[in-house]
């Protein structure tokens, strides 16, 4: 029996690791999948990373090399390349790697961080033919950033998501030339500082409300079709126009990677295909925790150090048998407000509730009420856009009490 | 000189090359493209059909039903996944009924066995999530799934094993009977046969005009598919037909062997017998079609959409014959091309000892080939001492569908050795799945470059100009 096994060591599993070795517990193993510890980190060599958790701005590898030194020096057991092939509703997991072939592990707590993965292109139904040259943003990074190689000389990228827009800089810096970014939203997905950053100066132009009609090319891709899209999102034929080019790239979303949770039977949410979880991050399957990007999708990677950091600590008192649940008060959101995390609330104390909401909006009201329609909290925003990801921490005094939270946008 | 050439090695070639393998002959199969199973046998339903659309009496019909009785024996030997999940032809009205009633006659003159006429009830009972509009069905217990370039593959690897010999790349351009062999050329090879059999599908017209054989005509009919996730295939539990048309036999609903869900296919025919491209409008087509078939069909699950092109001759048969001496084609072999393969290349073959081809059985076939599946269905105690044995078999390389470096590693030693990611993809699943090698593709470069001993930057995915880099970054490029 192991105490804590934590499936994933990139920044929300490390993050994880730490914080319950910070509130006592020793017995604590990540498994890792990849070669190295950090995750996506890896790949990301751009900076901007750490600048609310370390207020300095580092690059990826370097806020990785941060929490790996700190997973280091606690001597947290950690297993690479080892790939976990299910777990139970009961925290029995069975993994996989070179040395110890297929294993089995029973654990008193189980953390999921196992991150997200790419929505590929398939997913798309783009018409055309099936070429080389077209690859997701990540998997682009990963050659170019990681192999040394380059995926293509001429790009257009579909989809603004932040990774999009880093390839899209990485690409030109590496003597690649970047046609267009289409967007088929009217607004970008990605940071604001990413399109000044990683569009605006280096001229590539942004096309929003565009996307990608059909695909040329028999062998390597030859040429894209693009077209705008009206207000449905359906392209208008008349405004199609062919740009050549050999390479596509996608950033067009990212989907929490949660086959695993399936198979140990922890319910999902269906708008953020992750967990969902209490304000511990304790999913409905008992000492199951979640957190980081198997979670929901974050913005910036400080805000997964701080999830795990929850997880990380909650998952401890559950091991130490201190964490009781009190109360049973599920969190709704009205639709402007896309989902939150915790979607439930099990024990009376400030909690911080993560949100996005689904469309771009100005000079707003947060409210939240109570089943009895009551305000118990209101903010006003100027600006709320899918992209950033909102956050309003509610008082115990307001939950008391209360059956019910719903989160909505007064416009 | 060989005793027998095939062109093209889909799954009637291949299923014909192992079949020849079992004797004392010499034998060559010509491909002209980069890997086996590139054509129909790569993009279509892998449904092997009961054997009731086919008219009685045509060889469509007496080859499907021998073909489908013949593949579970085939598929066990050669290591292919193939499942006996039954298939339903489902109804919406009166007229349908009436349709479904002749195709149960004919499936009984055809000697399909356990055909039965199901009311709604039954039918919805049988398959849940069928429409509700759905008023009445043909069930198939003989209906069956398989993969189709996983058969056709394993089928060439097998006579590979037992001596055939395969030449990719390898167009034929011409064909000359000289004396008493056919000397048929490429452009930059030439083969000597005492006998040629004609599989090469959509081209089939072509190579048979080459020995002057100008009685028939190929055409391609494009067929779209929309695959969804290995999470989906229990969305039904049998292949799901609408009542069928002149133009096929419509739009399926159908798990796959892999547990998919795969849906397809148009049927447009078209001038372009390379053209392998999908349309928005075929791939709407696919998913409207599907929903009014079956209900809850979780679109946003999808994983990839592609195109397969049929090749439908013009006789409404398959059209095999000897148009010469020690010539045969196998032409216009469109659905139920894949059901009836083994068959025909039993049917061909005694048409070549018929034209005076000796069969003397090799005391050394080995009819068994092991797939790189067989890590995947192994014991955890057998794949522990596999890993022991070759830890490439601990490490995962495909997420999504987990396949190991020794699979991979494994289907590149295997006859037919793939060059490139999608024959990778074709014997292993890895890049098959969600994220569609997303994560995988970087690594099975690598892994593609370091066995075939060639650059990074020559990998490709599919032959031919399909490279998967173009170059190094400036800093490799500096440090070269």
């Amino acid at each position: 029996m192991t105490e804590l096994v934590i499936i994933g060591g990139g920044p929300a599993g490390m993050s994880a690791a730490v914080a319950a070795y910070e509130r006592g517990i020793r017995d604590i193993l990540i498994l890792e999948r990849d070669s190295s510890l950090g995750g996506i980190l890896q790949q990301c060599i751009h900076n901007g990373f750490g600048l609310h958790k370390f207020g300095e701005e580092l690059t990826g590898p370097e806020y990785a090399l941060k929490y790996i030194n700190m997973v280091f020096k606690r001597h947290i057991r950690y297993k690479l390349n080892t790939m976990v092939l299910d777990i139970t509703n009961n925290k029995v997991i069975t993994a996989t790697n070179e040395t110890d072939g297929i294993f089995k592990i029973e654990a008193k707590a189980v953390i999921l961080a196992m991150g997200c993965r790419e929505r590929p292109k398939g997913a798309l139904n783009i018409a055309g033919t099936r070429p080389s040259g077209i690859y997701t943003a990540g998997t682009a990074q990963k050659f170019v950033n990681m192999k040394g190689y380059m995926p293509g000389k001429n790009v257009v990228i579909l989809g603004s998501g932040d990774i999009g827009l880093i390839m899209a800089r990485r690409m030109t810096l590496e003597g690649a030339k970047v046609h267009a970014v289409c967007e088929l939203m009217p607004y970008s997905g990605g940071l604001p500082r990413n399109i000044e950053q990683c569009l605006n100066d280096f001229n590539i132009p942004l096309k929003l409300s565009h996307t990608v009609t059909k695909i040329h090319g028999k062998e390597r891709l030859e040429g894209v079709t693009i077209a705008r899209v009206d207000e449905s999102r359906n392209p208008i034929p008349e405004t199609e126009e062919y740009i050549s080019c050999d390479t596509l790239l996608l950033s067009v979303g990212l989907i929490p990677e949660n086959e695993l949770s399936k198979t140990a039977k922890v319910e999902l949410s269906h708008i953020t295909s992750g967990a969902v979880v209490d304000q511990d991050r304790q999913t409905n399957a008992e000492g199951i925790f979640a957190c980081g990007n198997v979670l929901h999708v974050h913005d910036l990677v400080d805000f997964v150090s701080e999830e795990a950091e929850i997880a990380g600590k909650s998952a401890a008192e559950y091991i130490n048998g201190t964490l009781k649940k009190t109360v049973n008060i599920p969190i709704k959101t009205d639709g402007k407000v896309r989902y939150s995390v915790p979607q439930m609330i099990t024990r009376e104390k400030d909690i911080t509730v993560y949100f996005r909401v689904a469309d771009v909006f100005h000079n707003v009201k947060i409210n939240v009420k109570n089943e009895n329609g009551e305000l118990v909290f209101s903010k006003r925003r100027t600006k709320a856009v899918p992209g950033e990801m909102e956050s309003i921490t509610i008082k115990e005094d307001k939950i008391k009490n209360a059956k019910e939270l719903y989160i909505e946008l007064e416009e | 000189m060989y005793d027998v050439v095939i062109i093209g090695a889909g799954v009637v070639g291949s299923m014909m090359a192992r079949l020849l393998s079992a004797f004392e002959l010499s034998v060559c199969v010509l491909e002209k493209e980069n890997d086996v199973s590139n054509g129909a046998t790569k993009a279509n339903s892998g449904i092997v059909h009961a054997g009731f659309d086919a008219v009685e009496g045509t060889l469509k019909a007496k080859l499907n039903v021998r073909g489908s009785q013949m593949m579970p024996k085939i598929c066990k030997e050669l290591g292919v996944d193939y499942k006996n999940n039954g298939s339903l032809v489902i109804g919406f009205c009166d007229e349908d009924k009436n349709t479904l009633l002749k195709l149960f006659l004919r499936g009984q003159k055809n000697g399909v066995k356990g055909l039965e006429i199901l009311d709604r009830d039954a039918l919805l009972k049988k398959e849940p999530n069928v429409s509700h509009n759905a008023v009445c069905a043909l069930w198939a217990p003989t209906g069956a799934i398989v993969s189709p370039y996983e058969l056709a593959i394993a089928a060439m690897g097998n006579a590979m094993d037992n001596g055939v010999r395969l030449k990719l790349d390898f167009e034929v351009k011409s064909i000359k009977k000289e004396c008493e062999a056919y000397v048929i050329s490429s452009d930059k090879e030439t083969v000597l046969a005492r006998y040629v059999i004609n599989a090469a599908g959509v081209f089939a017209d072509r190579v048979a005009k080459m020995i002057g054989d100008n009685s028939f005509k190929i055409h391609a009919r494009r067929g779209e598919y929309v695959l969804l996730d290995s999470e989906c295939g229990n969305t039904v539990s049998h292949t799901i037909f609408t009542t069928p048309t002149k133009m096929g036999k419509g739009i399926l609903v159908s798990p796959t062997v892999h547990n998919n869900l795969l849906l397809g296919p148009t049927s447009e025919d078209i001038e372009n017998k390379e053209d392998k491209s999908t349309t928005q409008k075929g791939l709407f087509n696919v998913i409207m079609s599907a929903e009014k078939s079956v209900d809850n069909i979780p679109r946003n699950k999808t994983i990839t959409s592609f195109c397969g092109l049929r090749a439908v001759g013009d006789t409404g048969d398959f059209i095999i014959n000897s148009p010469v001496k020690g010539f045969i084609n196998l032409a216009g072999i469109e659905s139920p091309g894949l059901s009836a393969s083994p068959a025909i290349a039993e049917y061909a073959l005694t048409m070549l000892k018929n034209q005076g081809l000796a069969t003397v059985k090799k005391s050394s076939f080995n009819p068994i080939r092991k797939s790189a599946h067989y890590f995947k269905y192994a014991s955890t105690e057998e794949k522990n001492e596999i890993i022991k044995r070759d830890s490439a078999f601990g490490r995962i390389i495909c997420r999504c569908e987990t396949v190991t470096e020794g699979e991979i590693l494994y289907a590149i030693r295997t006859n037919p050795k793939p060059r490139d990611l999608d024959g990778i993809k074709r014997r292993t699943r890895a890049q098959m799945g969600r994220c569609q090698g997303g994560f995988c593709s970087p690594y099975i470069t690598e892994i593609l470059a370091r066995e075939l001993n060639i650059p990074v930057e020559k990998v490709t995915k599919c032959g031919g100009k399909s490279i998967i880099n173009t170059g190094k970054t400036k800093e490799e490029t500096l440090n070269d």
